[in-house]
């Protein structure tokens, strides 16, 4: 199954309709979306608005490989849970974020191998149908890295006896 | 001090999606804490441990400024009410009213900038960070990008 989403946050129709379109050309069926609230609807994928955590969660753990915007919330889960994902960034031109910084991460994600990026509808097809090839990177922990952990714990620690009201 | 006081007060805010998703990678530094979360959904209270208090505040943009009023002054009561000894946020505009609040407080406060920000630091990043306790960025190519800061103590992968 083909996982699809745009995140909690915000549609992206450019994405979903690529992926749509693409499913009708091929004849697809094991496509899920989560399209956000949008007027558009979709032709031949499967779809739902919005998933609560708990059922966004079962998708992923189901699903061979993840399609998404370039959000780190749908990169991390994808990592964390050892799925392939492909990526592609929202434009801040198009009004589809607030500015071209998924652009950004996509690329210095991809430069990681962390993710697969297509960066338009036209190079989204083409990856969709190479998809089959898309390997996972590796996994990762749940947890932050434990030097970011370190510095948290001390700064949370260095809180205790040092109240200044 | 009480042994209730013992355990550091702690209040964790983030907003939906990478921002929340970010903070919940964060989990293990706050064991021996007690721990009030603060999101934008009811729906990821299934995401925090056992023990922890978990609000919902709405969330704003920065056109939104209404939202942003309301935002504020939610927070100023939860952090009233829970009194921490240290606020940390992952973003984005709750967590930025939080520090606002925090700093003005007096109480100890530290920004984590998204590591969606690859290219510079997020615009409330910059803003707050400078009267921040502790301003992380998770790129080490950013770090000290906005004249002493921020610091890189590594990423949340």
């Amino acid at each position: 199954m083909i996982f699809v989403t745009v995140g909690a946050q915000m549609p992206f129709d450019r994405m979903c309709r690529a992926v749509d379109d693409w499913a009708r050309a091929r004849g697809r069926n094991d496509v899920f979306a989560q399209i956000g609230s949008t007027a558009w609807r979709p032709s031949a994928i499967e779809y739902s608005e919005l998933l609560t955590p708990p059922e966004f969660l079962a998708k992923v753990k189901a699903c061979d490989v993840i399609v998404a915007h370039a959000g780190m919330g749908s990169i991390l889960t994808a990592l964390e849970h050892g799925k392939p994902i492909l990526v592609m960034p929202r434009r801040g031109d198009l009004r589809e974020t607030r500015n071209d910084h998924q652009i950004a991460t996509a690329k210095r994600f991809l430069a990681l191998e962390k993710v697969a990026v297509a960066f338009d509808e036209t190079e989204l097809a083409a990856k969709l149908d190479a998809l089959s090839s898309l390997q996972a990177a590796d996994r990762i922990s749940p947890y932050a890295s434990e030097s970011l952990l370190a510095a948290v714990r001390d700064f949370v620690r260095g809180s205790r006896g040092e109240r200044t009201r | 001090m009480s042994d209730a006081h013992a355990r550091p007060r702690v209040l964790a805010v983030a907003s939906g999606g990478g921002h929340w998703v970010q903070l919940m990678r964060l989990r293990p530094a706050f064991e021996g804490c007690d721990v009030t979360f603060v999101t934008v959904r009811e729906q990821y209270r299934v995401d925090i441990p056992a023990g922890a208090a978990f609000e919902v505040v709405n969330d704003a943009t920065r056109w939104n400024k209404f939202g942003l009023l309301m935002l504020a002054w939610r927070l100023y009561r939860i952090i009233r009410r829970t009194k921490p000894d240290a606020i940390i946020t992952t973003g984005a505009a709750p967590g930025f009213f939080a520090l606002r609040i925090g700093a003005f407080l007096g109480i100890r406060t530290a920004w984590v900038d998204s590591i969606a920000n690859v290219e510079e630091v997020s615009l409330s990043g910059r803003r707050i960070g400078p009267k921040a306790t502790l301003w992380l960025t998770q790129w080490p190519h950013l770090e000290k990008s906005c004249g002493q800061g921020p610091s890189y103590r590594g990423a949340v992968l």
